[in-house]
């Protein structure tokens, strides 16, 4: 039996079904939901399988057709490949309960074919071996969500996927430009062979100011974030959790796999500049998501605070590396858990009364009890609270910033914490009361309530987890080359 | 300076020509085509430094990832003007606003 699934090229199943998955609810609109979750039920099972054979046989290998680099594509996956493709199937998982119930109509017959596109995007950008695919898949990705982002067709969502399109297509190219410079420079594009090819010199500098460029206009970070607000705000909820979960998260695991094998050597100062932004990234985003008035709006700024979080990691690992990257990959999926049950409870809310302004709220929290828990949990572990696993990742890193005397960074990772408490102790105390306005609530399905939730608790129990999940990242030691750096 | 490497420079200033156009433009149209102008730059240095080395036949691999390109560009700009498009019947402007206020 083991013997039997033991051959399975996994990582092929991963990018195929959901590939097939989204076409046949494109031909055939009428089996959307049922090809969605049946895809959606089986990428888990396969990503379940891909980790067994990771914890058989270590690193993992595929030349898909056997052609192998450098004109075959290779795919390839590590521990922490497996940690984003797992947090990627279960968030999907997640989404894709709460979507069945939330989208009717025109609507479903758009969403599902786009959703999977994407899910297939993603988990091939988690097994690319090359940064030319990584190109490619990374585009696969932008198309995907702006064309998700854009389904509600107002002016405000379609205005927001335009800046979304031209920022993710700038990032793309200045990406690519990057690509073309480490080939020409190195005559590879593969990304283990680039990390023993690569020394300094101007290519290099000028493809990690092109490409670190690109990417942070990608992941949204402080100054570059202009765009996201307003793409993940005026989305449909299922998609703004997508957006915010693991779309970002895309790009910055690309920046964070380039960091710890092509730019590992040289990356000094820049590693400064990122804490800098990090941290700017944390208080701008934490005290403007304290002043939107609306709750998709808070959630979306609130993005932007986290993303900080990511960051702060950079200038922290040239000191205790392995435990530093382990705590960001562990924030990255906490993120990811909490960030998708609370846009899908502020979809509850929006659906529930109408309207997302936070001052309206009308006794949600006695009238939408399992929405409201959801909310407060995933705001748990964005706080950093225990028993969470936000708790464990923003522990970690304080825990290096003051072993290595970085007492700036300390201070504003627990400021970040303190607004990030304030912001959602807000909507919790505007959930509590009676509001002045009240209005006819609409009918919340059970699914869309329990999806939230379960996400949300998702987020808590990573909180337990931690030994065997950091374990697990270290399949492969992504984070280990950096250890010698000094 | 060979004629590969001139091309190649030629590639870099069509990807920061684009990068200007891109921002100093308020119309989509322009700002679309801008990012055309960016990708056919970084075509072009990949082409231009395929024949780097000098030898009779040019490396292939960057050959392949043009052509990847070109798809990619051509489905991204096909979205954008549909986006624009649908933007422009629903607020009567090609243009970004620049002010995203609520108006309720």
């Amino acid at each position: 039996m083991v013997g039997v699934f033991g051959d399975i090229p996994w990582a092929v199943v991963l990018i195929l079904l959901p590939l097939t998955g989204g076409m046949i609810c494109f031909l055939w609109p009428g089996m959307a939901k049922l090809a969605g979750a049946v895809t959606a039920i089986a990428v888990s099972l396969s990503v379940a399988g891909l980790g067994c054979q990771l914890l058989a046989h270590g690193v993992y290998h595929h030349a898909v057709g056997g052609w192998g680099a450098p004109l075959g594509i290779d795919l390839t996956a590590d521990g922490l490949s497996l940690l984003m493709l797992a947090t990627t199937a279960l968030v999907g998982l997640g989404i894709t309960v709460y979507s069945l119930a939330y989208f009717h109509g025109e609507d479903m017959v758009r969403f599902w074919p786009l959703w999977l596109f994407l899910l297939a995007a993603l988990n091939a950008l988690f097994l690319a071996a090359d940064i030319f695919n990584l190109y490619v898949t990374l585009e696969l990705i932008g198309l995907a969500a702006v064309a998700l982002a854009a389904m509600p067709g107002g002016r405000d969502a379609l205005s927001g996927a335009m800046r979304y399109l031209l920022t993710t297509l700038l990032g793309s190219l200045a990406y690519l430009f990057g690509v073309a410079l480490l080939y020409h420079g190195f005559g590879s594009a593969d990304i283990a062979i680039l990390a023993v090819r690569v020394e300094s010199s101007a290519v290099v500098w000028a493809a990690l100011g092109l490409m670190g460029a690109g990417l942070l206009l990608k992941t949204a970070l402080f100054p570059l974030h202009f765009w996201l607000p307003p793409a993940h705000a005026s989305a449909p909820a299922p998609v703004s959790a997508l957006l915010s979960a693991l779309v970002v998260k895309a790009s910055f695991y690309i920046l964070l796999r380039l960091w710890l094998t092509i730019f590992n050597s040289l990356a000094g100062e820049v590693d400064e500049l990122f804490g800098l932004l990090g941290a700017a990234a944390i208080i701008w985003g934490s005290i403007q998501a304290l002043r939107q008035p609306r709750l998709k709006l808070l959630v979306a700024y609130s993005t932007v605070a986290q993303i900080g979080y990511l960051f702060i990691a950079f200038p922290l690992a040239a000191g205790a590396a392995a435990s530093v990257w382990g705590a960001t990959a562990y924030l990255a999926i906490s993120h990811a858990l909490a960030k998708a049950a609370m846009f899908l409870a502020a979809g509850n809310l929006l659906h529930f009364g109408g309207h997302d302004r936070i001052i309206d709220m009308d006794r949600v929290v006695q009238r939408l009890p399992l929405t409201a828990g959801a909310f407060a949990l995933a705001g748990v572990s964005i706080m950093g609270l225990p028993p969470s696993g936000g708790f464990i990742g923003k522990w970690l890193l304080l825990e290096a910033a003051v072993i290595q005397g970085r007492w700036d960074l300390a201070a504003v990772m627990i400021l970040g914490g303190l607004l990030a408490a304030a912001y959602v102790f807000k909507v919790l105390g505007y959930a509590f009361t009676a509001a002045s306005v009240s209005h006819e609530p609409q009918f919340v399905s059970a699914r869309m309530e329990w999806s939230a939730l379960l996400l949300a608790s998702g987020a808590i129990l990573l909180g337990f987890l931690a030994p065997s999940v950091l374990s697990l990242v270290d399949i492969g030691s992504p984070f280990g080359i950096m250890e010698v750096r000094p | 300076m060979n004629t590969a490497f001139f091309y190649a420079l030629v590639g870099v200033g069509l990807f920061f020509l684009g990068l200007y156009a891109l921002i100093v433009h308020a119309h989509l149209l322009r700002k679309i085509l801008a990012l055309n102008v960016m990708g056919c730059g970084v075509f072009l240095v990949l082409v231009a430094l395929a024949r780097r080395t000098g030898e009779a036949q040019p490396d292939a691999v960057p050959h392949a990832m043009v052509i990847t390109g070109i798809v990619v560009a051509f489905s991204a700009t096909a979205l954008a003007l549909t986006l624009m498009v649908k933007l422009t019947a629903a607020t009567g402007r090609a243009e970004l606003q620049s002010d995203e206020r609520d108006p309720h």
